[in-house]
């Protein structure tokens, strides 16, 4: 058991697909209420180090807790916002209900079986799903087919999907990536409102962006670089990325 | 036509297959939406092929083939899901190697059963005519086993076609519910064998369901259009090659077939037309403002 404030704890994590480890002897710790930032290159292992703490993959060595459980038995309670949506955009479901089988889970199990149990979907849960919906502004496309949206709407309906679940911590792989820069600062707004009542973690490729929004970034390049509260410097980045980056702050 | 109307109400064997057809597009309607919007297609002709296997062994060893075709198709259905869960990268050689080796199996068991030589065409391309009536109790229960596994876990199935890795977060049994899903596809395509037979179950499967997914989009209204459209086909399927005494399997599967292809034209067209509708609005808009 770790302390109750301390919400994620990965301690000496190693892991590899292959034959080369993608993350070594990582030590992290996310405390309740914290906007953490993972930046790093590509292939730096940062997608691999959510999906260990999703308990999606299982580490090799060290060990991870989330929530002061093993992540398989903790994933309900997390939301999140993959890279890129896992799903077929031409299948045949409305925003409404793709946010709606966010909710699944949240029928927690009396004892093993609950899993198994046929699931029903009550008033309550479509009221979350709308809430959420209109949380992240997307209420108008509550009808809309999943493939007809934008990329920064269909963003908005992952980010819905994954708080319909009331996660405790919410974890975003690069929630940015595929769309412009007015709507990556809308976002962003958002996750900070969030962050009043939920632990954020968010993964990103843009060093300069999310550190004027995060409180504290963890640099991950195959292990962690650095590990501080502070704002990230010029020369924090030129250790992680090895070489001259230009960098932009984007304060707004 | 008219005169299969006639002979209707005179000859119970046509009613018996009129009926069949309509059972085996409960299913054909429930689980094709499923074969369809989660790309299975491939997994149940794979599944479809390999029952023959199962409905020779059951002829050699004196079982009735039916019995022999549901368990074939259900250990396909659990074999090429494990496949497809632990091997992804090689699953189609592998998916293909299991649809061969379940046909060759059925042939060399049929083949060494005495006196089934001619009965192979049948099970092949199916004989509604030659439905008996027992077995319309046992294609009903087949569908009310159906209704009532995908009524009850439908958000557990419609989370595992839509999204697996979500639904794995969300702490949904994945393996466990893609694998029920493919089981009651093998289930779906013993129920059809009987109408169209096993090489052309898979036509049966999914092209209603394809057709209904260009009009209407959710699962619901999906497998309702498609199983009014499979008991459509199966009907004027039977209808049609009644007088000029055409195999009754392959007429059914024409009409679908030919279904589908007007319907993918006509959507195709209608989507060309919408598009040119609206180039031509916006010039309009661009001239007068």
């Amino acid at each position: 058991m770790t302390s109750p404030q301390s919400v994620i704890e990965v301690r000496d994590l190693t892991f590899s697909y292959g034959t080369a480890p993608v993350l070594e002897d990582v030590n992290l710790r996310v405390e309740a209420g914290e906007f953490l930032g993972i930046v790093g290159p590509n292939a730096g292992g940062k997608s691999t180090l959510l999906k260990l703490i999703l308990g999606l993959l299982e580490p090799q060595s060290g060990h991870i807790t989330v929530l002061g459980y093993e992540p398989r038995a903790a994933t309900r309670r997390l939301g999140y916002v993959p890279q890129y949506p896992s799903f077929s955009r031409e299948f045949p479901i409305t925003v409404e209900q793709a946010v709606l089988l966010g909710r699944i889970g949240r029928w927690s199990p009396a004892g093993r079986l609950g899993v198994w149990a046929p699931i029903r979907v009550g008033k309550a849960d479509r009221q979350v799903v709308r809430r959420v919906l209109e949380e992240v502004e997307a209420a108008d496309l509550a009808r809309r087919q999943v493939g007809s949206l934008s990329g920064g709407q269909l963003q908005r309906v992952l980010l819905a999907r994954a708080l319909a679940s009331e996660p405790a911590v919410m974890i975003l792989d690069e929630p940015t990536a595929n769309i412009d820069l007015r709507l990556e600062s809308d976002i962003f707004d958002l996750l900070k409102r969030l962050n009043a009542r939920m632990t954020i973690l968010v993964v990103s490729h843009d060093v300069g962006f999310i550190s004027g929004y995060v409180a504290r970034v963890a640099c991950l390049n195959r292990t962690l670089v650095c590990h501080r509260t502070d704002a990230v410097d010029g020369r924090v980045i030129r250790a992680l990325y090895g070489g001259q980056v230009r960098m932009v702050a984007h304060r707004h | 036509m008219s005169e299969f109307f006639a002979a209707l109400s005179e000859h119970t064997f046509l009613q018996t297959a009129l009926v069949a057809g309509l059972l085996a597009s409960i299913g054909c309607g429930l689980m094709g939406t499923y074969v369809v919007v989660k790309r299975i297609a491939f997994l149940a002709g794979g599944i479809a092929h390999s029952v023959l296997g199962g409905m020779g062994a059951a002829l050699y060893f004196g079982f009735d083939p039916l019995i022999g075709a549901l368990a074939a198709a259900v250990i396909a259905a659990l074999l090429i899901g494990w496949v497809r869960l632990r091997w992804q990268a090689r699953e189609d050689t592998l998916i293909g190697a299991l649809w061969a080796i379940g046909m060759a199996v059925g042939i060399l068991f049929i083949a060494k059963t005495l006196g089934y030589g001619t009965d192979l065409m049948s099970y092949l391309f199916g004989n509604i005519l030659l439905v008996p009536a027992e077995s319309l109790w046992f294609m009903g229960s087949l569908d009310v086993l159906l209704l009532v596994v995908v009524g009850a876990y439908r958000y557990q199935f419609l989370a595992v076609a839509f999204d697996e890795e979500h639904a794995r977060l969300r702490d949904i049994p994945v393996t466990f519910f893609y694998l029920l899903l493919l089981v009651l596809v093998a289930v779906t395509v013993v129920l059809l064998i009987q109408v169209v037979g096993l090489i052309l179950v898979l036509a049966l499967l999914t092209l209603p369901a394809a057709v209904a997914g260009h009009y209407v989009h959710s699962l619901g209204a999906m497998m309702l259009l498609a199983t009014l459209l499979g008991a459509a086909v199966s009907t004027l399927g039977l209808a049609v090659s009644y007088g000029p005494d055409l195999p009754a399997g392959p007429t059914i599967v024409l009409l679908a077939g030919s279904l589908y292809v007007v319907s993918v034209l006509s959507m195709r067209a209608l989507a060309r037309h919408r598009a040119r509708l609206s180039v031509i609005a916006a010039g309009t808009r661009s001239k007068t403002g």
